[in-house]
């Protein structure tokens, strides 16, 4: 028997651009492993028998034998070991919040640092991306099953790989002119490269998933309409209805909402601009309020947008923050300036209608609310002004009414929520399904995925009769969270 | 990829798009809009919709030439294929018997009125058409207003055909011709609209106006849209585009079109003063 093995507790960090080079670019912060680091990182797994970060993980990743296969230097085989499970393993490794989830519930976690799972998931889909042609599984026999995917998100996509590799004819619709969801028009390029979500999304083409792209469903064809032509329908049409605050000077020119600010910038290319057609404003001291990593997308995006000064204005304290360390940690390090327990109250315009300065509330923090944080409250007389020329509102995103408006029989909750069961996914109407943002309202995208996975095992026995083997635990999905957490 | 059935220039600096869109074409209503991209770099363009022909799958809309994009847009010629024809977006025009309807359509709205029209009149209402512009020469579809409408009255602002002056003149012209409107619907440009809405409130009945707020993904995804109606918060994408002009904050909404006039490239189709 082999002699045993000290544990290495340092995690490998990920050599990243520095802060002061990478707040003026919009090239991808993080760099990835090298081969060698990745090989170093894999091999502090300590290869549980019975993984506990499987269990952390919604879509129950074989994690400990894809690292096997790096720490064996199979590069290939960790790629196809994470692909039975996770459609867009490029994607997850970038955007995760692996600290939450699998690394959470890593045993290393409590000698020092976790297995960099995340990491690795990264290194070994780059990894194949660089190797050239990706390998193409071997997809089950046609079942003359015809399913359509209502929207090409996170949720959408996971559906739709599951479903094309169990033979089935896949058409998934997309309403914006490109697919990916909030992979396209939310997540900025520096956290997540354009060019990474295409290549998963050739990909699933490749398996052969027809993509319908400006096509509205709700509005082009109803859903109605669609249960004429497929057997069954997915619907992943997330959380894209913008919330505002409600405070007097919304309409102001100068303010915008987080998903006004990066679909210019994402979906429109506006940071190429004047090079792409869709101009975005130079503003010099921005102010965003909210605290989920749409508000840190959003402050970092305006920082290499050139302006001077950029605030996050956060009602509650630094603790609360429901963005991801890592995100806090990049914005703080690039320069962004954090307001804690600040709550903007007013906007204020001057004489043609454009924004000058913001007035604020100074916050305490008072008991713990539903969601467990402690309630931010009001202390009265504190007020200030902020001279501000851009607000960017990333305070959450309710659910696209498009569908629910014109599908009467679809039952809804009070916020529009599509109702769906939490271990299928199954709505009110037959042959329907749904997952993702537009049933737990704004949330993060391996969540989403998590849904579109149960959702594709329930459509799948309901449209052959099969039941998949499942592993792990199958779990439901957490309610919304207050802040969108993408 | 969507063709382009034909473009064409109806009068100086309007332009006559259609194009074959079957999906789109066979759900479309009046008072409803497509997002266009005439290439793959272009911004989107909410463009009203004009006419329709179910049966050939095609749809058309008539926008001005005003800058970069719309310049692309006004470069198109038949056979040419181009990435986005999506909808129809927005809600349709309330169409119901509601007795005497006038019609003001200015600009590209002289185009976007007609299916309305249409509509109306089908529905047993008596249509009063106005088409209003500067100078004859920016008027069209006369012809094609005409088997719809119980009178067609026009408004040029140089007198050059129909009546002259602006949309002041209109309380002359309804007394003259004994007008009693039931409602008012107008399609064409901001400064119309706000203009109409203003002048029309006298009359005390519902005036539709289609707005036109910039708009980037017209699915109420980024709020780009919004205006203030009643006092409350609306998308024009979604909740409308069509709104009781009486209601509207008018100021807010033309100071919020002119958000980027100075990056000039982002000019939508109906973004310019077109002497309204």
């Amino acid at each position: 028997m082999a002699e045993k093995k000290k544990l290495d507790l340092n995690r490998r960090d990920m050599p990243k651009q520095p802060p002061h080079i990478r707040r003026r670019n919009f090239n991808e912060v993080a760099l990835g492993y090298t081969p060698e680091l990745a090989v170093v990182e894999a091999k502090r797994c300590l290869q549980c028998k019975k993984p506990l970060c499987v269990k952390g993980c919604p879509v129950e990743i074989d994690i400990p034998g894809f690292i096997k296969c790096i720490a064996d230097e199979d590069f290939a085989a960790a790629i196809r070991v994470l692909k039975k499970k996770n459609v867009l393993p490029a994607i997850c490794g970038r955007v995760c919040p692996q600290e939450e989830q699998c690394e959470k519930t890593c045993v290393l976690v409590k000698k020092k640092a976790s297995s960099a799972i995340g990491r690795l998931e990264r290194f070994s889909a780059d990894w194949e991306a660089a190797q050239g042609p990706v390998e193409i599984p071997e997809i089950r026999p046609p079942t003359g099953k015809k399913v359509a995917v209502v929207g090409s998100g996170p949720a959408g996509i996971t559906v739709a790989g599951d479903l094309v590799m169990l033979g089935h004819e896949v058409t998934m619709f997309e309403a914006l002119h490109e697919a990916g969801g909030v992979l396209t028009y939310g997540i900025p390029e520096f956290r997540l490269p354009k060019a990474v979500v295409r290549r998963e999304i050739d990909y699933l083409q490749k398996l052969g998933l027809k993509l319908v792209a400006n096509y509205v469903v709700g509005k082009t064809k109803t859903l109605d309409q669609l249960l004429e032509f497929y057997d069954a329908v997915f619907i992943g049409t997330g959380a894209g209805l913008p919330w505002f605050m409600e405070i007097p000077g919304e309409n102001l020119n100068g303010v915008y909402s987080a998903n006004e600010y990066l679909t210019r910038m994402n979906l429109m290319g506006g940071f190429k601009y004047p090079r792409s057609s869709t101009p975005i404003k130079r503003h010099r001291r921005v102010a965003v309020a909210g605290g989920g990593n749409v508000a840190m997308d959003s402050a970092r995006t305006a920082l290499r947008l050139g302006a001077e000064e950029v605030y996050i204005v956060y009602r509650r304290s630094r603790t609360e923050l429901p963005a991801r360390l890592e995100e806090v940690e990049n914005a703080e390090e690039e320069g962004v300036v954090f307001h804690f327990l600040t709550l903007p109250i007013r906007l204020i315009g001057d004489d043609k209608g454009w924004l000058k300065e913001i007035e604020c509330l100074r916050m305490e923090l008072g008991e713990p609310d539903k969601s467990g944080r402690r309630r931010p409250v009001k202390i009265e007389g504190s007020n200030f002004i902020m001279p501000i020329d851009a607000f960017v509102v990333a305070v959450g995103n309710g659910p696209n009414p498009l569908i629910p408006n014109t599908t009467p029989d679809l039952e809804v909750t009070s916020g529009g929520n599509i109702v769906a069961d939490p271990k299928t996914g199954k709505t009110s109407i037959d042959k329907v399904w749904a997952g993702g943002d537009i049933v737990t309202g704004a949330a993060t995208v391996i969540l989403a995925m998590g849904a579109g996975r149960l959702a594709a095992r329930s459509m799948h026995e309901c449209l052959t009769g099969e039941k998949l083997l499942t592993t792990g635990t199958e779990k439901g999905l957490g309610e919304g969270e207050e802040e969108s957490e993408r | 990829m969507f063709e382009v059935i034909q473009r064409q220039m109806i009068v100086p600096n309007l332009h006559l798009l259609t194009l074959r869109a079957p999906e789109v074409a066979e759900q479309v209503k009046p008072g409803q809009f497509v997002i266009v991209r005439s290439d793959k770099d272009a911004e989107r363009i909410p463009l009203s919709v004009a006419d329709w022909d179910r049966s050939e799958g095609t749809l058309s809309a008539i926008f001005m030439e005003v800058g970069a994009s719309t310049g692309k847009l006004a470069r198109l010629k038949a056979g040419d294929l181009i990435p986005t024809v999506v909808g129809p977006l927005g809600k349709p025009t309330e169409i119901e018997k509601f007795g005497t309807v006038v019609c003001i359509g200015g600009c590209y709205g002289i185009g976007s009125i007609f299916p309305i029209v249409r509509a109306l009149h089908e529905k047993g209402n008596q249509v009063i058409t106005i088409r209003e512009g500067r100078s004859a020469y920016l008027l069209y579809w006369e012809d094609k207003l005409k088997p719809y409408c119980h009178r067609q009255i026009d408004l040029t602002r140089d007198g050059t055909m129909g009546y002259r002056g602006h949309v002041k003149r209109l309380t002359e012209v309804f007394r003259e011709n004994r007008i009693v409107p039931d409602r008012f619907i107008v399609n064409g440009c901001t400064f119309l609209l706000a203009r109409t809405s203003n002048e029309l409130a006298q009359f005390n009945v519902p005036t539709m106006v289609s707005l036109n707020p910039i708009m980037i993904d017209g699915t109420g995804m980024c709020g780009v849209c919004r205006v203030t109606v009643d006092g409350k918060m609306r998308f024009a994408c979604v909740h409308g585009p069509d709104f009781d002009g009486r209601l509207v904050d008018w100021e807010e909404l033309l100071t919020r079109r002119k958000q980027y006039v100075a990056e000039e490239a982002f000019l939508v189709h109906h973004a310019s003063d077109c002497g309204a």
